[in-house]
């Protein structure tokens, strides 16, 4: 056991735990922390992607203690109902899912994407999204949203 | 003597409520000024939800802000059986509108008693009902007196098309919030009070037998409450997640197993079908009164590989034991009644000492392990002592263990006459049967239950009676205008690849071996292929939606060099949505599907954006299959069992894809989940045959097909 200490969706936040163990499941289950979702557990499928220090990582591979002192957002962190991201927004609008189970880390990935490049193009946010699948074939609706969202933040 | 003079039909139930008549099992008016709707219908990411709240606020007139649907139960939801087929509008909303027309008029006679006016002067908005004099009530005040505890009875009349405010408007998916904000909506991310986790041990090998299982490794991880053995059945049970996985992890290394039957080459998969032991049976024959004169017969053979749902979350399930006997079970199954038979089987316990409640889970596309990991649960759940056990498989365990969409391999015959014209059409399939769902049968259907000491054989899948519109003959029947054919479909008997129900069953593979050699049939005559297709269907619905799409695509654009287009249509099972679809695709090794141009007619649609956004989907997770899918084993185990192994479609590989919607708004709802599948598979190939020439008939067109296909073809 050790005590790792990161911030968390902007809240300084301490662990005790095995430093191996996986960020995912120090969030899922000490946390209570269930928006980043597991998927594979191998890095393959972007269902658990948080946001660390502004990248899109996946919390499945992601050591404890590979994130002490750094920022960490997910899902819950990016916006609420009542103050939502306007990712989030635009999800909501484009009606930019099916099942939803991929969305929380297909959000993050967004988030991240347009930290670094606020005026992506088309095939840009495919690329920025290419590691995130998604079953239910809402891609276009999901990409439709994010370029949305750009443009919202861009010129609101 | 006369005739006597036959009575107008009488009216009749929709067959949901007809099944389940009780009023209040389907409606109920809580208190705080709700609608309480309660479908045995579930949501599994298609969006029924939303239609089914949308027709139940329209034919009340309450705001769907006050529409609470209820998750289905065996507790007390109607039965619906399993939601799938692309029936939920057809079942469920008829139900529901019918119900909630019939309460309407109860509500409506009891407001005209207590206001004193006529119930022809009452007008209902957002539930208050009101009359001349600024007299009003409302469904909440009038709750006590109208007994909706009653049989629905047939004569109710639902509003028309016309009268309706919100179905026909795309209302946005009351799931959507709770998904986007990350807040707990699946299975996966509920948690019981005082519950522990499980995993269960399988071994990579299929139908392996476990011989020696050391459980020292396991017994000494921190947090184990038990470990769970039953024959070849084993698993773990522990209080954190953490320690659930790395109990599993150790006991995976004290496990020694054996192999079981025997998987076939891959490599010879299609030949590998028509040798097997089947079952055959004639799906439809006619003859010609004037049978044509035969010049010449093309003859053709199609594959596509076993297909994995794939889902993105693997399956979950909790289960608590309340006493000995009793049982609760949340899950993501598509049929909680039909789970709970196969459980009671298992368990040897009445059904009404299991109670079985649906939770979301992920898209499942059809049969997953959703109700394999439910027994999963209950086993393990043995071992808690009361307390309840969350079980979540493995991403390797979903992708080889759980059910398969069926390989199949389709020849089709056809004769032509001098002119080159059809006169005589033969169809013959070889496939697995393509459901092997829970409560059907007397034998569960579960994969534990096949493990047990006491084990039940393994169920060998079976397929749906063409009136519920077929298995592995789904879609087997042509829509053509062919004078005479014969369609037969043989059902092997002999399973080592485990199948069930796979998104459209055989209706994918079908319709691309049709459709395919329709476009071959036509190139052979120099025959424009849409117009060959208008010219053999009589249907109007059919021509208009072929008409539709091939009119938005430009039918048919010039063509440039390494770019291709294709059509493919089919009315999905004969009975439901109508679909058309023209596929332009790029490339000479690697095939990219670039855009792909629909149009559907799903008679009324309820929620538009929802049907373009199901056809969306299926349209994408169709190129998907098509291009990169299939099933990889050796000859004792699965081994596509990641996405490296199994690879998707990816954001930059998707198509664009544009959606037309017939307006038909006084035409019977029909389900939009599965009618671009077949459809879209048959474009591409026929797409791929546009640009290149080359005829690729086995699935998936991957560089290795294609490159097979062109050496067949040089």
């Amino acid at each position: 056991m050790t005590r790792i200490r990161f911030r968390l969706n902007g809240v300084e936040t301490d662990v005790d735990a095995d430093p191996d163990a996986s960020l995912l499941s120090i969030l899922r289950g000490q946390l209570g922390m269930t928006g980043p979702h597991f998927g594979c557990g191998a890095n393959e499928c972007g269902a658990c992607n948080v946001m660390i220090d502004d990248h899109a990582v996946a919390a499945c591979d992601t050591p404890l203690w590979s994130v002490k002192d750094k920022a960490i957002t997910t899902i819950e962190g990016l916006g609420t109902a009542q103050a939502p991201h306007p990712l989030q927004r635009a999800f909501i609008a484009e009606q930019a899912l099916q099942c939803g189970y991929c969305v929380s880390g297909i959000l993050i990935s967004a988030a991240a994407l347009l930290k670094r490049n606020p005026a992506p193009t088309d095939s840009e946010v495919r690329i920025a999204l290419d590691r995130n699948l998604c079953r239910c074939g809402s891609h276009n609706r999901m990409v439709r949203a994010v370029l949305r969202a750009a443009a919202e933040m861009i010129a609101p | 003597m006369t005739e006597p003079v036959p009575s107008p039909a009488a009216p009749k139930l929709p067959p949901s409520l007809a099944a389940n008549p009780v009023l209040s099992s389907w409606i109920r008016f809580s208190p705080e000024g709700h609608v309480i709707v309660s479908p045995g219908k579930v949501e599994i990411g298609q969006g029924i939800v939303t239609a089914l709240a949308q027709i139940a606020a329209d034919e009340l007139d309450v705001d769907i802000a006050r529409v609470k649907m209820v998750r289905a139960s065996t507790a007390g939801s109607p039965n619906e059986g399993v939601t799938s087929g692309s029936l939920s509008v057809q079942h469920s909303g008829r139900a529901i509108r019918q119900a909630c027309a019939e309460i309407r008029q109860m509500f409506l006679a009891a407001a005209s008693d207590r206001l004193g006016v006529a119930p022809d002067v009452l007008a209902i908005s957002d539930g208050t009902i009101s009359g001349p004099g600024n007299v009003s009530t409302s469904y909440w005040e009038l709750a006590d007196d109208v007994a909706l505890d009653r049989h629905a009875t047939p004569g109710a009349v639902p509003k028309s098309s016309a009268q309706r405010a919100l179905a026909g408007n795309s209302v946005q998916r009351l799931d959507a919030p709770d998904k986007v904000f990350g807040q707990p909506r699946f299975i996966h991310d509920s948690a019981l009070p005082g519950m522990l986790h499980g995993r269960v041990l399988r071994s990579e090998l299929s139908a392996a037998t476990l011989t020696a299982l050391k459980e020292d490794g396991a017994r000494a991880i921190a947090g184990l409450v038990a470990i769970m053995r039953d024959g070849n059945f084993a698993g773990v049970v522990s209080e954190t997640e953490t320690g659930a996985e790395r109990a599993l992890l150790a006991l995976r290394k004290g496990a020694a197993w054996s192999g079981g039957e025997a998987l076939p080459d891959e490599n010879q998969l299609s030949d590998w079908l028509k040798t097997q032991p089947a079952e055959s049976t004639i799906i439809a024959s006619k003859t010609a009164a004037q049978p044509g004169e035969k010049k010449l017969t093309m003859r053709r053979h199609y594959a596509r590989p076993y297909i994995a749902h794939a889902s993105i979350a693997p399956s979950c399930a909790m289960a608590q034991w309340t006493g000995r006997d009793r049982v609760r079970v949340w899950t993501h199954s598509q049929g909680v009644y039909l789970l709970r038979s196969d459980l009671a089987m298992v368990l040897k316990l009445p059904l009404d000492h299991i109670t079985v409640e649906h939770m979301e889970g992920a898209g499942c596309y059809g049969h997953n392990a959703a109700d394999d990991v439910a027994l999963d649960a209950v086993l393990l759940a043995k071992a808690a002592g009361g307390r309840p056990v969350r079980v979540l498989w493995s991403r390797a365990d979903e992708m080889s263990h759980a059910p398969f969409g069926a390989a199949m391999r389709i020849e089709i015959e056809a004769d032509l006459d001098a002119q080159g014209e059809i006169v005589d059409w033969r169809h013959n399939l070889w496939s697995n049967g393509h459901t092997a769902r829970p409560g059907r049968a007397d034998q569960p259907a579960l994969l534990a239950a096949t493990e047990l000491a006491k084990p039940f054989p393994r169920m060998i899948s079976t397929n749906p009676p063409q009136a519920n519109g077929g298995g592995g003959d789904r879609n087997s029947i042509p829509l053509y205008d062919f004078p005479s054919w014969r369609i037969e479909s043989h059902r092997l008997l002999t399973m080592p690849v485990r199948t069930s129900a796979l998104r459209t069953l055989g209706a994918q593979g079908n319709v691309f071996a049709i459709e395919s050699f329709l476009d071959e049939v036509a190139a052979e005559r120099n025959e424009d292929p849409v117009a060959f297709r208008l010219r053999h269907l009589s249907d109007p619905r059919a021509q208009d939606v072929i008409r539709a799409a091939a009119k938005r695509a430009n039918w048919k654009p010039a063509p440039r060099d390494g770019t291709g287009h294709g059509i493919g249509f089919a009315r999905y099972k004969n009975t439901g949505a109508y679909c058309a679809v023209v596929a332009q695709i790029e490339g000479a090794e690697d095939i990219s599907v670039k855009r792909l141009t629909i149009a559907v007619d799903v008679g009324e649609a309820v929620n538009p954006d929802g049907v373009i956004n199901q056809i969306e989907g299926g349209a994408i997770q169709a190129t998907s299959w098509v291009l990169k899918e299939r099933v990889r084993f050796d000859t004792t185990r699965i081994t596509s069992n990641s996405w490296t192994d199994y690879p998707i479609l990816r954001f930059s590989e998707v198509p664009e894809v544009e959606v037309e919607v017939m307006a038909r708004p006084d035409m019977e709802p029909l389900g939009a989940g599965e009618a671009a599948h077949g459809p879209v598979t048959a474009a591409i190939a026929n797409a791929v045959f546009d640009a290149l020439g080359v005829r690729v008939r086995n699935l998936p067109i991957t560089r290795d097909n294609l490159i097979a296909a062109m050496e067949l073809t040089s």
